[in-house]
Order: C-alpha cells, then sequence, then structure tokens
C-alpha cells in the first residue's frame, strides 16, 4: 500500500485534573489513495461484473455507421457534427412538442460546447451518444417573442461560434451584421412568437444566452439530448453530416 | 494556544505517538480508538480508472476500496464509513440503474451513513426515492426540510453511533439547491442556513445527547475564497463550536491532509477532504483516554 499524503496531528494530553467520561487526547489525518497495489475484493467485484457486462454489450452494440470523422472544429459557423445534433434534436423533439401542445418547433438552437466529442468514422454505438453528449441535460422548447428572437439572432452574428442551429437560416455580411435570416425558408415576422428548441442549460441563461429570460413559456419535453440521439442512431443506418449554408459569413 | 511543532518526518512523529501511549498507560486506563473513513463525490466510479487515463491511471474502485476498509476494520473494528454526497452521476453504472448499483455496493462495504449532494438529486426526489430500498445505511441532512416532499422521514438530521462505549454524533450539512439543481428536481425541498443548523446541532449532539464526538458531514463544499459569503466547511467550523470534524464533499479538494481550523471559542477543528471518484479514503483516527479529562490548553497539535 502507497500511503502518499500521510500526516498526523497529534494531541498530547499535558493538563491532569478531574473526571469527565470520554475526552480526545490524539488525533490521526491521512488521505489514503485507492491503487492497484490493493487486491480487489473478490465478492465485490463478482458483484459488479454483470452489471458491467450488460453496459458493456449495451453500449458497443452497432446502431449505425458514421462515414466519416466528425469534429466540432471542422468548420466556422456551421459543421456538420453540430447540424447533426441540431437536426436530430429537430427531427426527435418535434413530435413530442406537437403531442403535447399541438405546437411545432420553428428552429432550435444548441451550444457549440455542448459537443463533447468527435464522432468517429465507422460503426456508431450508445457509447458514442454517450461521449457526444455525456451531460444529462434536457430538451425544452422556449415560446419567445419575436423581439427575443432579434437578440439571438445578434447574439449569434457576435459569437461567430458554430452554435448548431437547425430550421434557421442566417447570413452574415463581411462585417458581421446580419443580412438575411429564415425559418424554414419563410423570413423572420419580429412580431410574432416562435417555438424554439433548446437545452436546460442554454434556457437558464448558459453562454450567455440572456434572450431565453424573455420566454413567455418554457415546455419541458423531459426528453435528454442523450436519449435524442440514441432514438435517432437507432433508426439510422448511416449517417453523413455535412455543412451547408445554414450560417455563413459573406467574404465580400 | 500553546506551542506548535511542526514534524516533518513520520519517523519522527510516529516515535512522539509511542511516548504519547506510554505516557497515558501509566495512568492505568485502557485508551479507545476511533476510526472515520470517508469518501464524497464518488459519482458513480464503480470502477478504477484504466491505465489510459490521463490524470489517475490504476486508481480508485470499489472493488479494492473494499479491501482497504476490511483491513482497517480487521485493525479496528470500532471504524464508521461516511460519505460526504455525490454518490450519483458520472458513469453509465447511474445512468443505466438509477444509483442500484452505487447503493447496493455501499451497503455491502457497510457504510454507516451519507449526506445528500446535489448531484443526488438528478433524477428528482422521486429518483432518490426509488433507490431508498437498496441503501442499507441512512442518509443524513439536517438543513434540507424535506417534511413537504417524499423524502419526508427517509431522511434524518443526525444519527448517533456509540463504538466501545464511545457515543458519536454525526449531522448532515448540504448546499444551496437553487441556482445548481432544478426545481423540478428538488420541488418543495426546503434549505435552512447550514450555520444556524449547524449551531442548533452542536448544541442537541454535545449538551443534550452528550455525545463524545461530533462530526458534521458536509456538501457544502471546502472554501470559496471569490464569494467568501458562501457558507463553506472552513466558514462553517469557524462560526460555530464543539464540532470535532467536518467531513466535507462538493468542491473535489484533494487535501494532502486535514485542514486544522480555529472554531467560535478558539479551539482546533479538522476539517477533511477526500478527492473525488473514489480515488482517495479520508481517515480519522481519534484517540480517546477513558477516565481522565484534559484542558484544551494541555493540547499541542504536531502536524
Amino acid at each position: 500500500m502507497k500511503f502518499k499524503f500521510i500526516f498526523l496531528v497529534l494531541g498530547l494530553l499535558l493538563g491532569i485534573s478531574c473526571k469527565t467520561p470520554s475526552s480526545v487526547y490524539k488525533i490521526e489525518g491521512k488521505n489514503l489513495i485507492i491503487t492497484d497495489s490493493l487486491q480487489n475484493n473478490a465478492s465485490i467485484e463478482s458483484f459488479i461484473k454483470p452489471y458491467r457486462e450488460h453496459i458493456n454489450n449495451d453500449l458497443d452494440s452497432i446502431l449505425g455507421y458514421s462515414v466519416d470523422t466528425y469534429s466540432k472544429a471542422d468548420g466556422h459557423l456551421n459543421t456538420a457534427i453540430g447540424n447533426l445534433m441540431a437536426d436530430v434534436v429537430y427531427q426527435q423533439a418535434d413530435p413530442v412538442l406537437f403531442a403535447r401542445t399541438g405546437a411545432h418547433i420553428d428552429f432550435v438552437l444548441l451550444n457549440h460546447g455542448g459537443i463533447r466529442s468527435i464522432i468517429s468514422k465507422g460503426p456508431i454505438t450508445k457509447r458514442t451518444a454517450f461521449e457526444v453528449m455525456p451531460f444529462e441535460n434536457s430538451i425544452v422548447v422556449s415560446k419567445l417573442p419575436g423581439a427575443h428572437v432579434q437578440e439571438l439572432l445578434e447574439y449569434l452574428s457576435k459569437a461567430k461560434r458554430a452554435h448548431p442551429i437547425s430550421k434557421l437560416k442566417i447570413l452574415l455580411n463581411k462585417d458581421g451584421k446580419v443580412v438575411e435570416s429564415s425559418i424554414n425558408g419563410t423570413p423572420i415576422d419580429f412580431n410574432k412568437t416562435y417555438y424554439i428548441a433548446t437545452n436546460d442549460y442554454l434556457i437558464n441563461g448558459g453562454d450567455g444566452m440572456d434572450f431565453f429570460k424573455g420566454s413567455e413559456e418554457v415546455i419541458v419535453l423531459d426528453y435528454k439530448i442523450r436519449n435524442a440521439l440514441i432514438d435517432y442512431f437507432m433508426k439510422t443506418d448511416t449517417i453523413n453530416p455535412v455543412a451547408d449554408d445554414r450560417f455563413i459569413q459573406l467574404k465580400d | 494556544m500553546k506551542r506548535r511543532t511542526f514534524i516533518q518526518q513520520t519517523t519522527a512523529a510516529t516515535a512522539l505517538v509511542g511516548l504519547g501511549g506510554l505516557g497515558l498507560q501509566s495512568f492505568a486506563s485502557s485508551p479507545k480508538k476511533i476510526t472515520i473513513l470517508h469518501t464524497n463525490d464518488v459519482h458513480s466510479h464503480i470502477d478504477a480508472f484504466g491505465p489510459e487515463n490521463g490524470r489517475n491511471p490504476n486508481q480508485g474502485g470499489v472493488a479494492r476500496r473494499a479491501t482497504l476498509i476490511e483491513s482497517i476494520r480487521r485493525e479496528n473494528p470500532n471504524t464508521l464509513l461516511l460519505d460526504a454526497g455525490d454518490i450519483f452521476q458520472g458513469t453509465p453504472y447511474f445512468n443505466y440503474y438509477g444509483g442500484e448499483l452505487e447503493f447496493k455496493l455501499m451497503s455491502m462495504l457497510k457504510y454507516d451513513a451519507a449526506t445528500i449532494g446535489n448531484h443526488d438529486f438528478d433524477n428528482g426526489l422521486e429518483g432518490l426515492f426509488a433507490q431508498l430500498p437498496h441503501a442499507k445505511f441512512d442518509f443524513v441532512s439536517a438543513n434540507y426540510d424535506f417534511s413537504n416532499t417524499i423524502m419526508d422521514t427517509h431522511s434524518k438530521p443526525y444519527k448517533i453511533f456509540v463504538k466501545d462505549g464511545i457515543k458519536i454524533g454525526v449531522f448532515g450539512l448540504g448546499i444551496e439547491l437553487a441556482g445548481l439543481v432544478d426545481k423540478q428536481m428538488y420541488k418543495e425541498t426546503v434549505y435552512l442556513d447550514p450555520i444556524e443548523i449547524a449551531q442548533d446541532m452542536s448544541r442537541i449532539l454535545k449538551e443534550n445527547e452528550k455525545c463524545d464526538l461530533v462530526i458534521c458531514l458536509s456538501h457544502l463544499g471546502y472554501n470559496y475564497r471569490n464569494n467568501v459569503q458562501k457558507p463553506s466547511d472552513l466558514s462553517v467550523a469557524a462560526k460555530t463550536k464543539d464540532i470535532d470534524l467536518f467531513i466535507g464533499g462538493h468542491t473535489h479538494t484533494f487535501l494532502k491532509k486535514p485542514t486544522i481550523v480555529k472554531n467560535s471559542v478558539g479551539k482546533d477543528v479538522l476539517v477533511n477532504q477526500a478527492g473525488c471518484f473514489g480515488l482517495n479514503l479520508g481517515k480519522i483516527d481519534f484517540y480517546f483516554d477513558s477516565d481522565k479529562n484534559k484542558s484544551a490548553d494541555g493540547v499541542s497539535i504536531l502536524v
């Protein structure tokens, strides 16, 4: 056993007086490191084994194939992996919102930082979904007035990061100003209220997306982003996402 | 306060321990030893880290921790095993089984008590409640009022253990949930001021229950340098009395050695935390003299 952080607190009894039942005369404290020099407790190990095997079998069972390796670093304002994630959220969450409220999602906005791993070329498994989305964040829908959608566009134009979007299209001029924006091919009406699917981190002000504070209503779908990815992978043979023209900046 | 001697070398310290022991034996009373073992923020890390892990290769793992705990218990049966919260969340074990395996293993390792961390609400109060049948240990939390929730009566403010005639009171403290945990998850759980509650608890445990040892099992966090108003183990330890040990969590703090804090009446309190992910096991040994009293002035502490 290797005890690295060993220390001693030693309180020595010097004064002697009358009778109180039990008193501390010395304290010793250490933090012991659990290293591989310790043997596994066999009964604990065999108790864990079936759980571990079940999880590994499930995590590693192949759901589909990825034709290439996709990273959130591949692209300026939109990336193949980000587009995939936002499109998956749209596809998976829209039927849930419609069934609950009769409304449809107008567009999706996620955060670039929420993509936690690459997707590698080759087999896609549940483990892929756990790597890309290890957190428990779930999909929520904001009912957002047009004025705040305006703020959302300004945020994206200033952030100049590939925050994943779906069904929303933004064109920036070379100075970074929004010159065109549309939802599902229709120009945005800033007097209208829109249903925007996002995650519970952003709706609570994460990444400084304060415009979500203007939400008229927040609809919680009880649908984790990771589960949406798994559900999508299960019904999709091959993924082949591309960076497209949904969010681009003109060069001149 | 008395003189403090700092001893760097373990051999020198060990020699002194021997001397202390001899000195006491001459009073013809058999000293008692209580061992407190503790973990925090294990975050579902049931398996050890693999050799490829960049930070903690080949460290941690419940099956190894079990071996270490067993050998310590063989050496001293008068041992308490405590966890300072955030048992849940961090590996697929939690996502697949919702904490069932974590609680079952902690029961097999014979944990005596745990407090509730913010991540233990990750599947909501219902998610925590649903796993309680798998936990053969008690939850202590004095500053979460669960009376209007499903957890009502399923956690206690404190628990008293008696080991070798020594009475040990353990109470729990949890971190403020608003802004940290979704309200949907903690629902009508009411967060109470940790300092006021710690003062109440230490009075109850020391004065009413006559505990020989009072331990605060906390998920407040070790220290907040940039937010001194935020209650932490160091700040609560300094503002209370009659607490002997704070076992902390939340901030994933790896301490080389427990910190010594002066409490509100100038007495020394130990604050310890064992990092996270089951990489470390905290071990604090309290040696009791069964008959004699000692005055605080007479205690010298060697670190």
